[in-house]
């Protein structure tokens, strides 16, 4: 049983003049198929860095990192596209939805750089939207919806293109108590279909509906390292034991 | 994939009405002008060439000035040169003014165009009504006369006035017919005036003479021949006074226009360029500021999957699209100036695929050219620095 995602040694550093800024360091993580981990740490130790670097949105300074049988390292920019576009759902914190199109243009966006004829593109974001719980605001522009509504559209067009993993970061931030848990929910159901999911969050008790937790903290993930690593690899291996 | 681009620019450019609109002007004026002036300049030139053949296609036009002692042409004259190898036919022209009286109408300093049957022989001028001047009424000396459409409104209403007597510098003419109206303002109309024989016209209006001269030859006959037996025969006339008269072929003349037209377009197409200049600079400013405000936007395309190639299209599409419809715009314009020109002016106005084509040309090369900058910043952000900028 191969990982479905590879992160070896995985650094990151900026620089600020002549100044190196670390924010990731050594970071090594496996993720099987049809798992739900949680990315738990504070504000400002290197979730969002962490994120886009599994969301080939930026490269790392040092290390691997293998995506569904693709070694990300070696893509060119082009190439990178097609990765986000065929094997990435991104759900964000604060939505992210052109505010020119309707739910379904929004859903309907990545299949639009997938290439798909216009009305495969409108059946498949309907089907989608239906299963949000949205089938009733296929016409709706994103200020006609409430933040619950609008992160609802976003899920579903981080599912439409069928993607490899879904990266949400911090996905409950900017909604109440309430509706951040029927978003929680709707994840949970989203991982027992099937979907994979890598969820970034500073909230313990949204990191409960996740199946795994991990920790970082000043860019170093504290609960992994090697030997969290190896009970990881044994996790994975007893999931998918037949 | 395309469509879809050309929707969401569209889409783009609506939503900045105002922005859109002002970022075009500079285009609607570029594109305005190479169609007004291409327009004029083929309606012009079609014109003038049209004027200048005549029936046959060729002629010479001699401005007679006389000497001292003679000052004027005669029929023998005429005949003189007609008898020239493959010279068809030869028009000789008299104007001088006078008044016009019928019945209790009169006009005063009417052109009296004197001329000779050949006029309407050579298919030069056509007749509304009635008939023109025959062989015969020169022969003659008849006292005939052809109204000019706008005058033979002044003097006989709607009636026919064919038939009827009027007084030309008091003498009677019998009216036979009235002329073919011309369009606008044509240079040389006939409307405000009368076409009588020039060698009627001579005898009775003082101090008229023949002044110029069109002489017709035959499909095909070498111009500069014909052109130095003309010289020959007025040199004979003339008494070997070269400063009688002056002889200029059409092609002289259609140089001398072409040459005039041909500064004034180049004069025209440099406005036309300097506009597409500041129109281009103009929309290459409007799609930096809509870059940069859309930042944002263009971080999460690359995010679901854009490619730097995708984002670039879709730009430089939005670009084209400005100028497309600034160039439309342009195009309704310069037709509706160029229309105004030739009703002004007396141009027949035809509009042609090729000036129109020209400017979609101009248009889609502008927004090309003046997008590839702002298209190739949106296509190189950097998706995270892109998604951040909120
Ligand atoms: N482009 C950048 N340049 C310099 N420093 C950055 C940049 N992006 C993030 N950082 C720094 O990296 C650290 C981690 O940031 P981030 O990954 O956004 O944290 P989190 O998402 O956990 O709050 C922060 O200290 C931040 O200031
Ligand atoms: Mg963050």
């Amino acid at each position: 049983m191969a990982a479905l995602l590879l992160l070896q040694d995985i650094c990151k550093s900026y620089y600020l003049g002549e100044e190196e800024q670390p924010v990731l360091r050594n970071i090594n993580l496996t993720v099987a198929a049809g798992e739900f981990l949680a990315v738990l740490g504070p504000s400002g130790s290197g979730k969002t860095t962490l994120m886009n670097i599994i969301g080939c949105l930026d490269v790392p300074t040092c290390g691997h990192y293998v995506l569904d049988g693709i070694s990300v390292d070696t893509l060119n920019e082009k190439e990178m596209a097609k990765v986000r576009n065929r094997k990435i759902g991104f759900v964000f914190q604060n939505f992210q939805l052109l505010p020119r199109l309707t739910a379904l243009g929004n859903v309907e966006l990545p299949l639009v750089y997938s290439g798909l004829k216009t009305v495969e593109r409108r059946a498949r974001a309907t089907a989608v939207l239906e299963q949000v719980g949205l089938g009733e605001k296929l016409r709706s522009y994103p200020n006609q919806l409430s933040g619950g509504q609008q992160q609802r559209v976003a899920i579903a067009r981080a599912m439409v293109t069928n993607p490899a993993i879904i990266l949400a970061d911090e996905p409950t931030g900017a909604l109440d108590q309430t509706t951040g848990q029927q978003i929680m929910e709707l994840f949970g159901e989203l991982n027992q279909a099937g979907s994979t999911i890598i969820m970034i969050t500073h909230n313990r008790e949204v990191a409960k509906v996740a199946g795994r937790t991990v920790r970082i903290l000043d860019g170093e993930l504290i609960e992994g390292g090697e030997a969290r690593a190896r009970r990881n690899y044994r996790y994975v291996r007893r999931q998918y034991r037949p | 994939m395309l469509g879809e681009i050309i929707g969401m620019s569209v889409a783009n450019i609506v939503h900045n009405k105002t922005r859109s609109l002002l970022t075009i002007l500079g285009i609607v004026i570029g594109v305005a002008s190479i169609i007004a002036l291409m327009l004029i300049g083929e309606g012009a030139a079609g014109n003038i060439s049209s004027q200048l053949s005549g029936l046959g296609g060729n002629k010479l036009t001699v401005q007679i000035s006389g000497t001292p002692i003679k000052r004027t042409l005669f029929e023998p004259d005429l005949r003189a040169i007609a008898e020239k190898p493959d010279v068809v036919a030869v028009s000789p022209a008299t104007s001088s003014r006078a008044a016009v009286v019928y019945g209790s109408s009169r006009r005063n300093n009417v052109l009296i165009a004197g001329r000779s049957y050949s006029l309407f022989d050579s298919g030069q001028q056509t007749v509304a009504s009635g008939r023109g001047l025959m062989p015969l009424d020169v022969e003659g000396r008849s006292r005939v006369a052809v109204l000019g459409s706008s005058l033979a409104t002044a003097l006989f209403g709607n009636r026919s006035p064919e038939g009827d007597e009027i007084i030309i510098a008091g003498q009677r003419f019998v009216v036979i017919g009235v002329l073919q109206e011309a369009s606008g303002f044509a240079i040389g109309s006939l409307n405000n005036s009368v076409v009588v024989p020039y060698n009627v016209s001579e005898r009775v209006v003082p101090n008229t003479r023949v002044s110029s001269l069109d002489v017709f030859f035959a499909e095909g006959a070498d111009v500069t021949t014909v052109q130095a037996d003309t010289e020959a025969a007025l040199l004979q006339i003339f008494d070997g006074r070269d400063s009688a008269f002056a002889i200029t072929n059409q092609q002289e003349i259609l140089d001398i226009v072409q040459s005039i037209t041909g500064t004034l377009t180049a004069m025209l197409a440099g406005i036309a360029a300097i506009s597409l200049l500041v129109g281009g600079i103009g929309i290459m400013n409007m799609m930096l500021v809509s870059v940069t405000e859309r930042t944002n936007e263009i971080g999460l395309r690359k995010a679901l999957g854009a490619e730097p190639m995708q984002i670039m299209i879709q730009f430089l599409i939005e670009s084209v699209i400005l100028c497309l419809l600034g160039g439309f715009v342009g195009i309704l314009l310069g037709g509706a100036l160029a229309y105004l020109g030739a009703v002004l002016i007396g141009f027949p106005f035809v509009i042609t695929a090729g000036p129109v084509l020209l400017a979609v040309g101009f248009s889609v090369t502008v927004g090309l050219v003046f997008g590839l900058a702002p298209a190739r910043k949106a296509s190189r952000l950097n998706p995270i620095d892109a998604l951040r900028y909120v």
